[in-house]
């Protein structure tokens, strides 16, 4: 299955269907769409004018020097903004047909949908690593056993972490190495089944070696999950993503959207002289 | 959602319906259950707030009477003889108070740079003195201060600043010790990657970075230090008559509510709750005042 990337297109084959169903939206049709979104604090813009679709079976990377609000427009797509009373998103960011901000969505719900991996490794210090990996499953009201564990083997695997941990999975979270903790929190993440998983620079604190797992982690997944995947390391982007976000700071300090497309494309010859200058390093 | 007949049933999308159905359907408990947590924890905000707020108005109801000119100009006069105010008992406290933080500050702040700096047994054996200092009942430390000072000099105001500082001393230990330690590792490393000498660095970097939190420590503790009662009853005696001389007997705030509160004239009574308002608006004045120059030290730094 994590083959059926590189497969060619060959209409109605048995992988082609299995993918579709497995990403519920068919792979390459719109998972999340994007429209003139901006979030503000306190009246500060921190990111605007930004519009794009998210993929399904893909993964988007968001790029763009510090400052360029990628990492608070990753935040407005679970909803990660609502704990914090200043923070304005305006826009329209749909889940399928669902307003995430609209009245219908319950931001509960929605996160269950749209899942998240951190910065740093958070695992949870007093859970063991099994109770990590189903503490989104118990958050979400799930008793049954046979699920918690069946989702907690599917999701550990899928991480590439089953084989190190599976004699010890009442061994606590912290006694695992920087790039386990983090394969953990993926696995956190990946056991309520979400839709959609947002990374927000999930290597930054994890050594090559650590990182290289993650980033073939990504591709292995874009199966079963869509990712958006923010990243200040334009290797990084190129290595994982099918599509790319360009952001950068304008003259108020406010990032903006600069141009979007597919990686290949924006990386060899974007349409931006800006977008230029940063893929080939003369900033950022 | 795309159908596809001939597909088996993935088990990945089975769980997916599994976690959203359940997610959906216990959303409704959840969401009860956060609110009832969320009660509860007003309730208890109510609860605990409801003693705190009636002693406030309840003082201030009773005590707000008493002030007049008279009050904070004239000295107390003796049980029976109407009229008199507290101005040698605020005399009393401000002297008492002054000399306690004068010479409790410099060592506790001394105190707590070492405890910062330093971790070897001496420091930890000194923390957990200064712990267990703050435990020590007050009136245990009046009894110290009666032995060690008025046993061989007398009753003076200097023996209740002992008292006093000796109350405030472990608070401004701590207090500094926290607001050190909240220096940044990084400032102290760039500093000593410039050659600077480790008492350089205290003086220069460390202290001034810190400042606004050891203001704040320090002015809490010169609160908790004006009410003490204890420590006082046994060392400054009390003294009718004004007094700025604090190798005499002094009168002091907290002691004479205590005293004036259980006599049986009135106006006695009514002057105990004056200086009980009075003992109130100086800590509250002093709380909110460390709070806001902390708050202003640290925007200036901006």
């Amino acid at each position: 299955m994590t083959e059926s990337n590189s497969m060619p297109r060959v209409a109605e084959t048995l992988t082609e269907r299995t993918e579709r169903a497995l990403t519920e939206a068919p792979a390459g049709e719109v998972v999340m769409t994007l429209r003139d979104v901006a979030v503000s604090f306190g009246g500060h813009t921190a990111v605007r004018n930004v519009s794009f679709d998210v993929c399904a079976g893909e993964a988007t990377a968001l790029i763009g020097p510090s400052g360029s609000g990628k990492t608070t427009l990753l935040r407005a797509l679970n909803r990660m903004h609502d704990a914090e009373r200043s923070a304005r998103v305006t826009g329209k960011i749909l889940l399928g047909d669902l307003d995430i901000y609209g009245p219908e969505s319950d931001p509960t719900l929605l996160r269950s949908r749209v899942g998240m991996v951190f910065q740093r490794p958070n695992p949870f210090p007093t859970m063991s690593i099994y109770d990590n990996a189903v503490a989104g499953l118990r958050f979400n009201g799930v008793r049954k056993k046979a699920l918690l564990d069946e989702a907690a083997e599917s999701a550990l695997i899928a991480a590439a972490l089953w084989d190190s941990v599976k004699d010890r999975l009442k061994a606590h979270g912290s006694t695992l190495s920087g790039g386990e903790q983090q394969r953990l929190c993926i696995a956190r993440a990946l056991a309520v089944e979400p839709e959609v998983l947002l990374m927000d620079e999930p290597t930054s604190a994890l050594d090559p070696i650590a990182t290289k797992r993650i980033e073939e982690l990504v591709g292995e997944l874009k199966d079963r999950v869509t990712i958006v995947i923010v990243t200040h390391n334009m290797q990084q982007a190129m290595r994982v993503s099918d599509r790319c976000a360009f952001l950068l700071m304008g003259e108020d300090k406010a990032g903006e959207l600069i141009e979007f497309g597919p990686s290949a494309r924006l990386f060899s010859e974007p349409s931006d002289p800006r977008t230029l200058d940063y893929v080939n390093g003369r900033f950022g | 959602m795309t159908v596809l007949i001939d597909t088996p049933p993935d088990p990945i999308v089975e769980r997916r319906r599994a976690v959203q159905a359940a997610a959906a359907s216990s959303l409704k408990r959840r969401k009860l259950g956060s609110r009832v947590a969320l009660t509860v924890c007003w309730l208890f905000l109510a609860i605990a707030i409801v003693p705190l707020v009636a002693v406030v108005v309840y003082v201030i109801s009773k005590g707000l009477p008493a002030w007049n000119v008279d009050f904070f100009t004239k000295s107390t006069t003796p049980e029976g003889v109407p009229g008199g105010g507290v101005w040698n008992a605020i005399v009393g406290t401000a002297v008492i108070t002054v000399i306690g933080t004068a010479v409790a500050v410099p060592l506790g702040l001394l105190c707590g740079l070492f405890l910062t700096e330093s971790d070897g047994r001496i420091a930890a054996a000194l923390r957990f003195t200064a712990d267990v200092m703050t435990g020590i009942p007050s009136i245990t430390v009046g009894i110290f201060g009666y032995i060690a000072i008025v046993h061989n000099f007398g009753y003076s105001g200097l023996a209740g600043s002992f008292a006093v500082g000796f109350i405030m001393l472990p608070v401004i230990i701590r207090a500094g010790e926290t607001a050190f330690r909240g220096v940044p590792r990084s400032l102290n490393e760039a500093a000593m990657a410039l050659g600077a000498r480790r008492a350089t660095i205290a003086r220069k970097i460390v202290v001034p970075t810190a400042l606004p939190g050891v203001i704040t420590g320090v002015l809490l503790a010169i609160a908790r230090g004006l009410g003490e009662t204890a420590p006082l009853l046994l060392t400054i005696f009390g003294n009718q008559y004004l007094q700025w001389n604090p190798t005499k007997t002094m009168a002091a705030l907290p002691p004479l509510i205590y005293q004036y509160s259980s006599q049986p004239y009135a106006d006695l009574v009514q002057i105990a709750w004056g200086a009980a308002l009075l003992l109130m608006v100086i800590v509250l004045v002093l709380s909110i005042g460390s709070r806001l120059l902390a708050v202003y030290l640290r925007r200036e730094r901006r």
